[in-house]
C-alpha cells in the first residue's frame, strides 16, 4: 500500500491550477512545475460542466 | 463623466490577474477609475464605492467578467478598452510566452510525466472536480480554495487516504514538502522539526520563528482549517502525525490548530498517546495545555512558545542572534507611547491579512483587555455585522472567506486593508492600530513598501490635528524570502512603525498601552 512518507525526500513536479504566482514561485526556485491553462467548464456554468463531466465519463 | 462598462459572460481570470490587470489600466492617461472584475456581489459593492456601478454591472452574475471604466475623453476610455486583451493575456515576469500550458490532465501528465503533486486555487464550485482529477492522477494536493462544501472535502480525503495520498485543504494556504515552500509560505532552514498544521498563518509563525531561532523544518503539512471538525473527523491530521512520526529525518513534531471539538481533541490526543514516541509539540491555539501535558508531551499557549519549545527540544538551535521582546521591555514601550495618546482616545483596531494571527491576538488580548470585537470573534457575542464599519476594540481578519469571493487574499491585493486602514487612522477614538505584514512566497511583492506609504499619510494627518497613534507592526518572514525581512522592516521603522519580533508580542504590546490609558 502506498504510503504519504513516499513522498518525502523525491523531487516534486508541481502542476498549478489556479492562480499563476504559484507557478511562478516555483519556477523561480527551479522547482519543476507546469500551469494549467484553466477555465470554468462550459464557461461558467457548474450545471453544465456536471452535466458535460457525466457525459463524457 | 463617462462610464463604460462591457460585460463578458463565461470569461475568467483568476483574481490576481485581475488585480494587476486592474491597477495597469487605471494608470492609463485620462482615465479616473477602471476595474476588470468577476461579477461576485463584493466586486460590485467596490464598483459602487468608485463609482463604477451602472444598471449593466449590477445586472452582471459571478460568471460574467465586467470591465468599467470612467473618464472625461470618450478616446481615453476606447483606448484602454483596446488593451484590455494585452493586460489580461500578459504572462508573469520571467514567464516563457511561449510555454505550453495544458488543458487537461492527461495532457498535463503527458507534457510532465511523474507530476506527483498538485495545487489548486480555482474559484471553490469547480475545486472539488480537479482536486479528484489530481488526485485520481496520484497527485498529493494542496486545495488553496475556499468556498468548498464539507461534503465534497469528506469525499476527498476519504479518496486520500485511502490512497496514500495528502488533500491539504481546503482553504490550505501553506505547506512545504521537501523543503519546498507552496502556497503562501516563506523560505526556511531544512532541518529535523515537523509540522501538521490546520491553521495557515500560524504554521507560517512558527517555521519562521524556528528558522529565526536557529532551527529548521523538515515537512510541514497543512490539513485545512476544518480538518478537526466533527464531520471530518481531522483525517488529514492523523496521516500528518503518522507520516511525521515515520519520518526518519524529524525528530521533533508540532501541531497547531485553533481548538477542535472536544471528541476530536481527545482523539488526536490518545492517537499521540498510543502511537508516537517522538516529543510532541501541541498548540492547540486558545485550548487546554493540561490535557497534552497529561498524555507527556508539550502543551503550548501561544504560536511563539511552540516554535521556542520545538527548536528547544529539536537541539538543532544555531545561534541566531534573533531576540524576541521581554514583557519588560514592552511594558517600557507602552508607558512612552500611551503618554503620547490624548484623551479621548480609547480603542485597539488590529487589521489583519493572516486568519491565524488574528485569532491568536484576540487569545492574547483577552488577558489584558477583555473580548474584542470581531468578523470571526473568540465569543459569538462580539460578532461585527459589518466588518468594515468598526467599534470598540476590534481585531478584523481580512482574509476571512466574506472578503474573499471573486478577489485577491489580502496578503496579495493589499487594496481594502489599506482602504480601511486610512479610514480607521482618522477616527477620534482610536488609540493603537496593529497590522500584520505577511512575507513570502504567494504573497504582494512590497507589503511593507505600500504599508510605509500609507503609515506616512497618517503620519502627516496626526501632526495635523495633534494626535498621535501607535502603529504596531508585526512581519511574518525571513531573510531568505524574496521580499527581506530586514528590508520590509526598515521601510516601515522609517515610516514611524513599531516593530515586534512576533504576532504575540505585537497584540502584548497593544493590550498594554490600551491599558495605560
Amino acid at each position: 500500500m502506498k504510503k504519504v512518507n513516499d513522498i518525502f525526500g523525491k523531487e516534486l513536479k508541481v502542476l498549478n491550477i489556479g492562480l499563476e504566482q504559484f507557478y511562478e514561485d516555483l519556477k523561480s526556485q527551479d522547482i519543476k512545475a507546469i500551469q494549467m491553462d484553466w477555465r470554468p467548464p462550459a464557461g461558467g456554468d457548474s450545471e453544465a460542466a456536471d452535466l458535460l463531466a457525466a457525459l463524457l465519463g | 463623466m463617462l462610464i463604460k462598462t462591457v460585460i463578458r459572460h463565461g470569461e475568467y481570470y483568476d483574481s490576481v490577474k485581475l488585480m494587476i490587470a486592474t491597477k495597469e489600466l487605471s494608470e492609463f492617461e485620462g482615465i479616473k477609475e477602471a476595474a476588470i472584475l468577476m461579477g461576485s456581489d463584493l466586486n460590485k459593492e467596490v464598483l459602487k464605492r468608485t463609482g463604477l456601478l451602472t444598471p449593466e454591472s449590477e445586472a452582471a452574475v459571478p460568471e460574467d467578467l465586467i470591465i468599467a471604466i470612467s473618464s472625461e475623453s470618450q478616446d481615453a476610455i476606447d483606448k484602454a478598452l483596446d488593451a484590455v486583451d494585452g493586460l489580461l493575456n500578459k504572462h508573469g515576469g520571467g514567464d516563457d510566452e511561449n510555454e505550453y500550458r495544458p488543458k487537461s490532465f492527461d495532457s498535463a501528465m503527458k507534457t510532465m510525466p511523474g507530476l506527483n503533486f498538485c495545487i489548486i486555487s480555482v474559484p471553490g464550485k469547480y475545486a472539488k472536480r480537479e482536486a479528484m482529477k489530481a488526485l485520481k492522477n496520484d497527485m498529493h494536493v494542496l486545495l488553496f480554495s475556499d468556498n468548498v462544501t464539507k461534503e465534497e472535502e469528506l469525499e476527498l480525503k476519504t479518496y486520500a487516504r485511502d490512497n496514500g495520498l495528502l488533500l491539504m485543504g481546503p482553504d490550505c494556504g501553506t505547506a512545504m514538502i521537501n523543503n519546498v515552500p507552496l502556497g503562501f509560505a516563506n523560505k526556511i532552514r531544512k532541518g529535523n522539526i515537523g509540522l501538521v498544521g490546520a491553521a495557515g498563518t500560524g504554521m507560517q509563525e512558527v517555521m519562521v520563528l524556528v528558522h529565526k531561532l536557529g532551527g529548521g523544518i523538515s515537512q510541514a503539512i497543512g490539513t485545512g482549517g476544518r480538518d478537526l471538525s466533527v464531520e471530518i473527523g481531522g483525517i488529514t491530521m492523523l496521516q500528518g502525525i503518522e507520516a511525521l512520526n515515520e519520518d526518519p529525518d524529524t525528530k521533533v513534531i508540532v501541531v497547531i490548530s485553533k481548538p477542535p471539538a472536544e471528541e476530536i481533541s481527545d482523539k488526536m490526543l490518545s492517537y499521540i498517546k498510543e502511537n508516537v514516541k517522538k516529543p510532541v509539540v501541541i498548540n492547540f491555539i486558545g485550548g487546554d495545555k493540561k490535557k497534552v501535558e497529561a498524555i507527556g508531551k508539550i502543551g503550548a499557549t501561544t504560536l511563539e512558545e511552540a516554535a521556542v519549545e520545538a527548536v528547544k527540544i529539536a537541539e538543532a538551535g544555531l545561534s541566531s542572534g534573533f531576540k524576541i521582546e521581554t514583557d519588560e521591555e514592552l511594558k517600557a514601550i507602552a508607558e512612552r507611547e500611551a503618554k503620547l495618546i490624548k484623551p479621548g482616545q480609547k480603542y485597539l483596531r488590529g487589521l489583519y491579512s493572516g486568519g491565524t494571527l488574528c485569532y491568536e491576538s484576540m487569545l492574547v488580548l483577552r488577558d489584558y483587555i477583555g473580548d474584542v470585537y470581531s468578523n470571526t470573534p473568540l465569543n459569538k457575542t462580539m460578532k461585527l455585522e459589518d466588518a468594515t464599519n468598526t467599534t470598540g476594540n476590534c481585531c478584523i481578519d481580512y482574509g476571512d472567506d466574506q472578503f474573499t469571493v471573486g478577489r485577491a487574499h489580502p496578503m496579495i491585493d493589499t487594496t481594502l486593508r489599506e482602504e480601511e486602514f486610512m479610514k480607521e487612522i482618522q477616527k477620534d477614538d482610536v488609540a493603537v492600530i496593529i497590522l500584520d505584514v505577511v512575507i513570502g512566497y504567494g504573497t504582494h511583492s512590497d507589503p511593507a513598501g505600500v504599508f510605509a506609504k500609507r503609515i506616512k499619510q497618517a503620519k502627516d494627518i496626526f501632526a495635523q490635528n495633534g494626535r498621535h497613534v501607535p502603529i504596531i507592526c508585526y512581519i511574518c518572514g525571513t531573510d531568505e524570502d524574496p521580499q527581506n525581512w530586514a528590508m520590509q522592516k526598515s521601510k516601515l521603522e522609517e515610516a514611524g512603525a513599531i516593530i515586534v519580533n512576533t504576532n504575540a508580542k505585537a497584540s502584548k504590546l497593544a493590550g498594554m498601552i490600551i491599558n495605560e490609558l
